[in-house]
This record gives C-alpha cells, sequence and structure tokens, in this order.
C-alpha cells in the first residue's frame, strides 16, 4: 500500500517537474526549432512546432553573411585569455592566502571581492579614454585585460575556497617525510588542486563569455565577439527569425554544454562556498 | 607555523594580483571623480573646466534621474520576488522523488547560461512581438488582442525577460541548500503530525535563510547593472531606462562625460551600500 502510494506521488512529482521543466527550456527548445525552419515558416500563423521540413540553410546563410567564424574565433580568444591570464595571476595569490595566511588575508580577499562590485556603468569613460590613447579600443588584448580583470577577484576567491579544502595534515605528512617546499607544491598540492583549477576555469571561461556590457562599448567591427555580433541582429533589416534563431543557437550552444558539466561547481564558484 | 621566508614568498605571489586590482579600481574610479567635476563635453568643446558641484545638482535634479532610479528598484525587486519565490518552489519539487531528475534539472538550468544579448533578442521576437511573436498566436488564439509587450507592457516584459535568466541561479543555490537539510528531523516532524506547510514555514525555510540572502545579494549586485537587455530590446524607452541606461547615455550617446560621471559616482556609492551587506555576510562565512 505505502509503495503504491510512494510510485503514485512519484508519478505526480515527475509530471509536475517535466512539465515545468520544458516550460523553462521552451524559449531555447523553440529558438533550436525555428533554426531549421524556413524564413516563411519561422513565421507561419499558426506556428508549425515539430512538422516542417527541417533544413540546415540558415546555418549556412549566418556564416556567410557576417563571418560567424571570427566572431566565435574572437569570443574564444577573449573569454580563454583571460581566464587562462587570470588563472596565472590568481593561483599564486590564492595559493599564499590559503597556506601562508596572516592576519590581513580575510581583509584582503574582502576588498578584491569588493572591486566586483564597482559599477561598470560608473567607470566606462575613463576606461573608454584610456583605451583609445593606448590603441586598445576594439582589439581582442584589451578585451583580455578588461575580462581578467573583472573576474580576477572570482577566480582568486574560487581557487582560495578550493586551495582551504587541502587538508593541512598531508602537507605536514609530507614535510615530514623530507620534502622541500618546491617537492611540495609540485608533487603533493597541485596535484590535489587540479580538479579545484578546472572547474575555476571553466565557470571564469562562461561568466567571460557572457559578459556583454564591456564587450558592445569597447568593441566594434575587429574585436567583436558573439555577444555583439547577436546584438547586431536587433536591427530591424535583421529580423529574420530562423537566421536570428540559428545565429543564436550558434551562440549559446558551445556554452550551454559546458554550463551543464560544470553545474555542482557553478554553486561552489557563485556562492564561495558558503552554500553547501 | 609560517617563517619569514615563507612569509615574504606569500607576499610576493599575492603582489600582481593586489597590484593589479587595485590599479583597475583606483585609476577609473579617480578619473570618474575627476571628470564629476569638470564641463567636459568630448564632441562640443572638450573640458571647458570646472564645474564644481554642477554636475552633481543638475544629474539629481534632471527630471530623467528620479524615474531612472524608481525603475532600477522596480526590475531589481520584480525579479528578486520571482526568482527568490518560485525558486524555492522548484528547488522543493526538484529535491523530491522523481524519474529523470538529472534532466529536469538541466532543462531548469539552461537558461543561465544563455548570453543576455541572445535572451534578450529571442523574447523581444520570437515571443513578444505583436505580430509574429509567439505570445500573440496565443492571445489570438483565445480571441484577446495580441499585447505590445516591449511598449506597453515594458516593465512588465524585461523584468520577466530578466527573471527568466536568474530563476535558474536562484534555483540552484536554494536546491544545494534543502539538499544539504537533515531529513531526520523532517521525518520526527512528520511522525509528530506537523502539517507540510508547518514543517515549511517552521524547518525548511529557516534552514534556507542563508542560501536565500546569498541568491538576493548576489542577485541584487549582478541586476543593479543589467545593460544588455535593455540596450537590445527598449534602448531604454517606454519607462525602461535604469540609473545604469541613463549614465551610459549621458556618457556614450549624448557624450557629456561630466555629467555622466557624476551619475557614475551615484551610481557607485548606491552599489557600495549593497555591497557593504553582502561583505558582511560573506565574510561571516569566510571561516565556517
Amino acid at each position: 500500500m505505502a509503495r503504491a502510494v510512494t510510485s503514485q506521488r512519484k508519478a505526480l512529482n515527475t509530471a509536475i517537474a517535466w512539465g515545468i521543466g520544458l516550460l523553462i527550456f521552451f524559449p531555447i527548445l523553440w529558438t533550436i526549432l525555428t533554426s531549421f525552419k524556413t524564413e516563411a515558416q519561422a513565421i507561419s500563423d499558426p506556428p508549425v512546432f515539430l512538422f516542417f521540413d527541417w533544413t540546415l540553410e540558415n546555418y549556412g546563410v549566418v556564416q556567410e553573411r557576417s563571418n560567424y567564424m571570427r566572431f566565435l574565433w574572437n569570443s574564444v580568444i577573449i573569454a580563454g585569455g583571460s581566464t587562462i591570464l587570470g588563472i596565472i595571476i590568481a593561483v599564486p595569490a590564492a595559493w599564499s592566502m590559503a597556506f601562508v595566511p596572516s592576519r590581513r588575508t580575510k581583509d584582503i580577499l574582502l576588498w578584491m571581492l569588493s572591486t566586483k562590485m564597482l559599477p561598470a556603468v560608473g567607470v566606462l569613460y575613463p576606461i573608454y579614454l584610456l583605451f583609445i590613447k593606448m590603441g586598445l579600443l576594439d582589439t581582442r588584448v584589451g578585451l583580455v585585460i578588461v575580462m581578467m580583470l573583472i573576474n580576477l577577484p572570482i577566480i582568486v576567491w574560487m581557487l582560495y575556497t578550493y586551495f582551504r579544502e587541502i587538508p593541512g595534515e598531508i602537507l605536514e605528512a609530507a614535510r615530514m617525510d623530507g620534502a622541500s617546499l618546491k617537492e611540495e607544491i609540485l608533487y603533493v598540492l597541485t596535484p590535489m588542486a587540479v580538479p579545484g583549477i578546472a572547474s575555476t576555469l571553466l565557470l571564469n571561461f562562461i561568466l567571460a563569455w557572457n559578459e556583454a556590457f564591456w564587450t558592445l562599448n569597447l568593441t566594434a567591427a575587429k574585436a567583436a565577439p558573439l555577444t555583439a555580433f547577436i546584438a547586431s541582429y536587433s536591427s530591424p533589416e535583421g529580423l529574420f527569425y530562423a537566421k536570428l534563431s540559428a545565429a543564436s543557437v550558434m551562440a549559446i550552444a558551445p556554452i550551454l554544454i559546458m554550463g551543464w558539466f560544470s553545474q555542482k561547481q557553478l554553486v561552489r564558484g557563485l556562492t564561495f562556498g558558503a552554500v553547501k | 607555523m609560517a617563517t619569514q621566508h615563507s612569509r615574504s614568498a606569500a607576499r610576493l605571489m599575492m603582489a600582481p594580483a593586489v597590484v593589479l586590482l587595485l590599479g583597475w579600481m583606483l585609476v577609473p574610479l579617480l578619473m570618474t571623480l575627476y571628470f564629476s567635476f569638470k564641463k567636459y563635453l568630448p564632441l562640443r568643446g572638450g573640458d571647458l573646466g570646472w564645474a564644481g558641484f554642477d554636475n552633481y545638482v543638475r544629474f539629481v535634479t534632471s527630471s530623467a534621474f528620479w524615474p531612472s532610479v524608481m525603475t532600477t528598484l522596480i526590475i531589481v525587486g520584480g525579479v528578486l520576488v520571482i526568482t527568490v519565490v518560485l525558486g524555492v518552489f522548484l528547488a522543493l519539487l526538484l529535491d523530491q522523488p522523481m524519474w529523470g531528475q538529472g534532466i529536469v534539472r538541466l532543462l531548469v538550468i539552461a537558461p543561465f547560461f544563455v548570453m543576455p544579448t541572445v535572451s534578450a533578442l529571442v523574447w523581444k521576437n520570437m515571443f513578444m512581438d505583436p505580430v509574429n511573436g509567439l505570445f500573440a498566436h496565443l492571445w489570438k488564439f483565445f480571441g484577446a488582442a495580441p499585447v505590445e509587450w516591449l511598449s506597453n507592457a515594458s516593465l512588465t516584459s524585461i523584468i520577466m525577460i530578466v527573471s527568466w535568466q536568474w530563476l535558474p541561479f536562484a534555483t540552484l543555490i536554494l536546491l544545494t541548500a534543502i539538499q544539504s537539510l537533515d531529513s531526520e528531523q523532517l521525518e520526527a516532524a512528520e511522525m509528530d503530525g506537523a502539517p507540510a506547510h508547518s514543517r515549511f514555514a517552521y524547518i525548511i525555510l529557516p534552514h534556507l535563510g542563508r542560501a536565500i540572502t546569498i541568491v538576493i545579494l548576489i542577485q541584487t549586485i549582478f541586476l543593479l547593472s543589467i545593460f544588455a537587455e535593455i540596450f537590445v530590446t527598449t534602448q531604454g524607452s517606454f519607462g525602461t531606462r535604469t540609473l545604469t541606461y541613463l549614465i551610459f547615455q549621458r556618457v556614450l550617446e549624448s557624450q557629456n562625460v561630466g555629467l555622466g560621471s557624476a551619475g557614475g559616482v551615484y551610481a557607485i556609492i548606491l552599489a557600495n551600500i549593497v555591497a557593504i551587506f553582502l561583505m558582511r555576510i560573506v565574510g561571516k562565512n569566510l571561516d565556517a
């Protein structure tokens, strides 16, 4: 009896949850479906759901018309470059804060996080001006630097939370066995830190990929990544639903898949381990 | 335990990150402060000398200021209420036993990874368009006149779009928190005959307190500066001009750097008031 009730409840839960899940996912699903339609089918009244002539034509047109590959490449360079650069600068910092803490470590960490609260719009013009003076406007180098700086506090924090979880006993044991500081770092700590560093890389890549304020304001033609590429579809002449959908799918697919893989790290990364 | 040697090594290792962030914070901040006291119009004569507190006064007394603060607060508040309430509900639902839980979870969190420019454009054209949008078809199907979403229900539309993007974040954080709840306590309460709503009010909700606070604070920081969603939908028209967008227009569109910078200083102050609360909470949890 009890079993029957449980499985009935389970069925009900399943139905409600799938219903809501699909409802939330629907805009993405609809975009994917529309990307395979012809323009006429994309705006047909009543809308067609699954029974249309599937076509790949839109993807070809998007690539041809606006050189999708160049935007994609810019996104990869900017998100990837800033993440790698950030990691290189943040690993030693987080490392020393986690393993050689001083009284001021906590203050430094909080201060770093506070730079994240600086509203971008408040400092837009100075950055814009500095970029013009230094010839960095509309360059990938410029955006790599900005993205690295806006995400650096998060990278440091995430790494710090991961490093802190490495048990001290293991280090002591290694020291007892006569490991030098170099050996300790290279053979004991680094292997244990790899998972944390990998999730940090992933989350920051996602954040940098989707960031729109700086990319929209500091790039024009040459260095524009996918965020700006999509924004160009907001003009009236860009309003072709099937093409807009194809472009959207091409912009979000890589990051959606990465995001799904890193959902667990997301919680820790974005709350700095404060929610377990 | 740390030796003098390792301490100075640590300082050296920290230096690049500290110096870079200090520069990133101080240089633009001081420049903004400097410009805010200038009459500075790059396209109309450039630097026209000191302005004292003129820009500050003009920014606050301009007819666009208070509406933009209101708009900002309505958007932030609306999105927070929707995402937290629905987030708690969804987290509770996803915590229940069901088939395909992993897949449902992937469906629910997907919007968080969608680029803001994409989500704004997809919602604007494919759902909210008064002629070809899905909502228009739906309204017509039920015999109602299609709504001109972004012009007639502009704030509602923006709140809907942004909530869709942030609901996954709230759900995910809250779900993580619910999963750490001691199930024995709930079972004991159930045995004692506590009805579902009081189990929710007296056990689950207090347990979620910290997670909810964190969701609210982190979202507030990001929502105070939403930009892309407004940039590609209404461009700040139809009463959707937030403080961020107003400053953006002053600085880049009308090229009044002095006035925009004064606005920037206000935005920084506003954000810092919020940040102080966030810092307190994160700081408290640092050693936990």
